[in-house]
């Protein structure tokens, strides 16, 4: 119990300061590299939470895939820093507030729930809770529809992208004459 | 740990991911720290589905990873494009589409 509750606080810690690293850090490779770290402890989180498929899950599609096309996006386009001035005189302080707010907001919101479990471990569950093995079942039993339509989602996505980063010849040409490259 | 500390967690992630999302300007940051917010929501998931020990809840965060998936390939193909047309990658420059 106790090595859960040190894992625990160790990947908060983790997740916390991968998140403040995305959100501070002014160049976006550093960015994209903290949101990996950021993946890695929340992966550990849900394996505390029995999550055993999501967790691996997050590791190979998550830290392995997106991030990879994170990563080649910013080598691509050069990944510059951001100017430090601002359009908006006073929108930075405003949006920390923002944020302020809506962290109190919805701690208020679950403290505030009175669900008598939140204080509990959780519920006892089986040993092959969360494994692949009760995901696939659910997917293929319970949950078939939004599985179908979760993979036409993922392939109407995947024809978006190649139909928006294609060259389109017809298109430079007319921006090469109308400004100056 | 109890459940409660997970949801917390979760909304210190969620709140941190909104606060990149209002002040950053970099479409690419914005897009990463969509991200944040999106796994905030999986982790509060998770959690629920530890509190009821119900399975349900981890379709619905794979469901949510599903949808992040395409919103990455999605908006990495817009800044793509945008950069393609050498248009300022600022998310304060990118106002022709607004009404």
């Amino acid at each position: 119990m106790i090595f859960e509750d040190v894992v625990f606080f160790i990947a908060a810690i983790g997740a916390l300061a991968g998140a403040a690293g995305v959100v501070i850090l002014r160049n976006p490779f550093y960015s994209v590299l903290s949101l990996v770290g950021h993946l890695f402890f929340l992966a550990v989180l849900f394996l505390l939470l029995r999550a055993q498929f999501l967790a691996a899950a997050q590791l190979i599609v998550y830290a392995g895939a997106v991030m990879v096309l994170y990563v080649f996006v910013v080598a691509y386009i050069g990944g510059a820093e951001e100017p430090i001035g601002q359009n908006v005189p006073g929108i930075r302080p405003l949006g920390v507030l923002f944020a302020a707010c809506l962290l109190a907001e919805l701690c208020i919101a679950v403290i505030g729930t009175g669900l008598k479990a939140l204080d509990t471990r959780g519920a006892h569950v089986a040993n092959g809770f969360g494994g692949p093995a009760q995901i696939g079942s659910l997917l293929l039993k319970q949950y078939l529809i939004p599985f179908e339509a979760a993979s036409y989602l993922l392939l109407i996505a995947a024809v978006g992208a190649l139909v928006l980063a294609r060259k389109r010849r017809g298109f430079e040409e007319l921006t090469e004459e109308g400004r100056p490259a | 740990m109890n459940v409660t500390w997970y949801l917390v967690l979760s909304a210190f992630i969620f709140a941190m991911g909104a606060a990149g999302v209002l002040t950053r300007r970099n479409p690419l940051v914005v897009l990463l720290c969509l991200e944040l917010m999106l796994n905030a929501g999986n982790l509060a998931l998770i959690a629920f589905s530890r509190m009821w020990g119900n399975a349900d809840g981890q379709i619905f965060a794979l469901v949510v990873m599903v949808v992040a998936a395409c919103e990455v390939v999605v908006g990495l193909g817009i800044i793509v494009g945008i950069f393609r047309r050498r248009i300022p990658e600022d998310v304060d420059a990118l106002s022709e589409l607004r009404g």
